[in-house]
């Protein structure tokens, strides 16, 4: 069994919005459709989105640290909003666990947004049916583009690489490698939904020295402790000969 | 939630509807067993069969304003298995039939004996269409409610008492109704029906007074904690990604002050229990105006329930929706 699925990391999220805009692009000019805009240019501009990046301060000032918070559909592997839908427009893929909404079945009740603990479903203004992350699947089995370029858009357009893609139910394979040895979680574990998309944690990057890494631990005259020891500030014996 | 009206009349109008058939049919098998006199059929059953399909006509073209694309509603009778919304959409025609086969049978006279059961009891056809008719209007009822109480996420519907209350409401604004037109057309069963729509408007503000309880004390299972995965007792959300609206800031929230939702729900309190019991009393004994009162502020109350019913529903979505910024 596949299951398709996007690991985040935000720890390098730097909160660009690359993957927000390049996700619109492609998916405004794929197969899903255009994803409307209503009054993009006036004051209260609104539209479709498939994923949006989010930002929240963590802590008290001065000990806060901020987190920016990329979300789109999570692709649940028990996915609450697919049983509830009246027409059965939408589906889990069995061959790689993608959810997906058809467009042409759709009557656009939004029962399937109300079932969904994550917002992760807008209904189009424009097309009147619901649409979400479709983990670029016009994409990702496009045979005539380089393999390289087989993957969501989001993950191509992020400068950090904090967008990881592929199946975590293959043990091998990158993001299950990340799930499991840099503390990927799921969201909102409390309601069973279990989310293939995984987020990893940010991670401090500490350094520990030791004493002996600021000791001369190269300078010979200390070793016998025939001569006294020479200062800290003393150069070393790499500074004074050439060997 | 954002409380759409389109749903609002929908679950009100076919609430009402399902009471006044349940009525009818309840004043039906009482006079079967002569506990009731017999009323003029054609008028009191065959006219009030048609003013439930006429609610029931109401609440469907209402619920064609909440689809995106009310032309491919067919499609809505396939996943019967597994989404009440679908059942909905298949028992609720069912039920119309039955309520317009009803209301024929007794609007043409058509009482041909089918059988008779131990103790010489006649069965006629309105009888066996009103029993389905009556299996109908709860099944209505289970998969109306079950729409709200099957999510787990909206912990304010996911109860029995959403279902126990969309059965006690549609009931009491149905008896009450029915109370109204028998002053019309069978003056002989008013005290009958409006004892009833008392006895079930009582029923309703306890099974609605235990939900707003219940509902007041819920603790949220899921937290800005959980919804983003880091554990820190203090986190504020500084933007949702976007200045203008979404369809995550109209769909799933009221929009609405404090004020407006307790006016509201004192309103709904007031219009829907004691104001029609006190119409009801009054007019027990055949005082038209009263009855008629009595359900045009039961149901202007009830109106103003399921806003509140939807209004009150908090949807963990909103954890990420907090900051505009």
């Amino acid at each position: 069994m596949t299951q398709l699925a996007l690991v985040i990391d935000l720890n390098v999220c730097v909160g660009c919005q690359a993957c927000v805009t390049s996700c619109k692009e492609w998916n405004t000019s794929g197969s899903a459709g255009p994803m409307g805009d209503q009054n993009p240019y006036g004051a209260d501009p609104t539209g479709t989105f498939f994923n949006r990046v989010q930002t929240f301060e963590i802590g008290e000032f001065p000990n806060t640290e901020t987190v920016h918070f990329p979300k789109s559909c999570l692709h649940c592997e028990d996915p609450p909003c697919v049983p509830v839908c009246p027409t059965g427009a939408s589906y889990k893929r069995k061959e790689d666990g993608i959810v997906l909404v058809d467009y042409d079945k759709c009557i656009g009740c939004k029962y399937c947004s109300w079932a969904c603990p994550y917002g992760a479903r807008e209904l189009d203004e424009q097309q009147q049916v619901m649409k979400k992350c479709t983990l670029c699947v016009d994409r990702i089995y496009d045979m005539s583009m380089d393999e390289a370029d087989r993957k969501p858009s989001c993950v191509k357009a992020c400068p950090t690489s904090a967008r990881l893609y592929g199946d975590i139910h293959d043990p091998q394979s990158a993001v299950s490698i990340a799930i499991r040895e840099s503390g990927g979680y799921a969201l909102m574990p409390e309601w069973g939904t279990h989310p293939a998309n995984h987020y990893l944690p940010r991670r401090k990057t500490r350094i520990k020295i030791h004493e002996d890494e600021l000791e001369r631990a190269d300078n010979p005259l200390k070793v016998d402790r025939q001569l006294p020891q020479p200062a800290m500030s003393e150069p070393t014996l790499d500074d004074v000969t050439t060997w | 939630m954002h409380p759409a009206f389109s749903v609002i009349f929908l679950t009100t109008l076919i609430g009402a509807a399902q009471g006044l058939f349940l009525a009818l049919f309840t004043a039906q098998s009482y006079a079967a067993f002569k506990l009731l006199p017999q009323p003029d059929a054609h008028a009191f059953y065959g006219q009030g069969s048609l003013l439930a399909l006429l609610l029931l006509v109401g609440g469907l073209v209402a619920s064609f304003f909440h689809l995106g694309h009310p032309e491919r509603a067919w499609r809505t009778a396939t996943k019967w298995r597994t989404s009440w919304l679908s059942r909905e959409v298949i028992v609720l025609p069912a039920f119309m039939g039955v309520v317009f086969l009803y209301g024929l049978a007794h609007w043409l006279n058509w009482h041909p004996v089918l059988m008779t059961l131990p103790g010489g009891l006649p069965v006629d056809p309105s009888a066996i269409l009103g029993v389905a008719g009556t299996l109908l209007a709860f099944a209505l009822f289970v998969c109306t409610a079950m729409i709200y109480a099957c999510l787990k996420f909206l912990a304010e519907w996911h109860s029995p008492l959403t279902v126990i209350n969309y059965v006690l409401l549609g009931g009491a604004s149905g008896f009450t109704l029915a109370a109204a037109f028998a002053a019309v057309t069978a003056p002989e069963l008013v005290g009958f029906l409006a004892g009833w729509a008392v006895i079930i408007t009582l029923l309703g503000l306890l099974g609605r007074a235990a939900s707003l309880y219940r509902n007041a004390r819920l603790k949220p299972k899921s937290t800005l904690q959980t919804a983003i995965g880091i554990k820190h007792p203090k986190i504020v959300q500084k933007t949702q990604g976007f200045m203008g609206g979404s369809f995550n800031t109209r769909e799933f929230f009221h929009g609405q002050p404090v004020a407006v939702l307790r006016g509201v729900k004192w309103f709904f309190l007031l219009a829907v229990f004691p104001l029609p019991l006190l119409l009801l009393l009054s007019g027990m004994h055949g005082g038209i105006a009263l009855l008629v009162a009595a359900f045009v502020v039961q149901y202007a109350g009830l109106l103003a329930e399921r806003w509140y019913f939807f209004a009150q529903a908090n949807h963990p979505q909103n954890l990420y929706y907090q900051s505009i910024a």
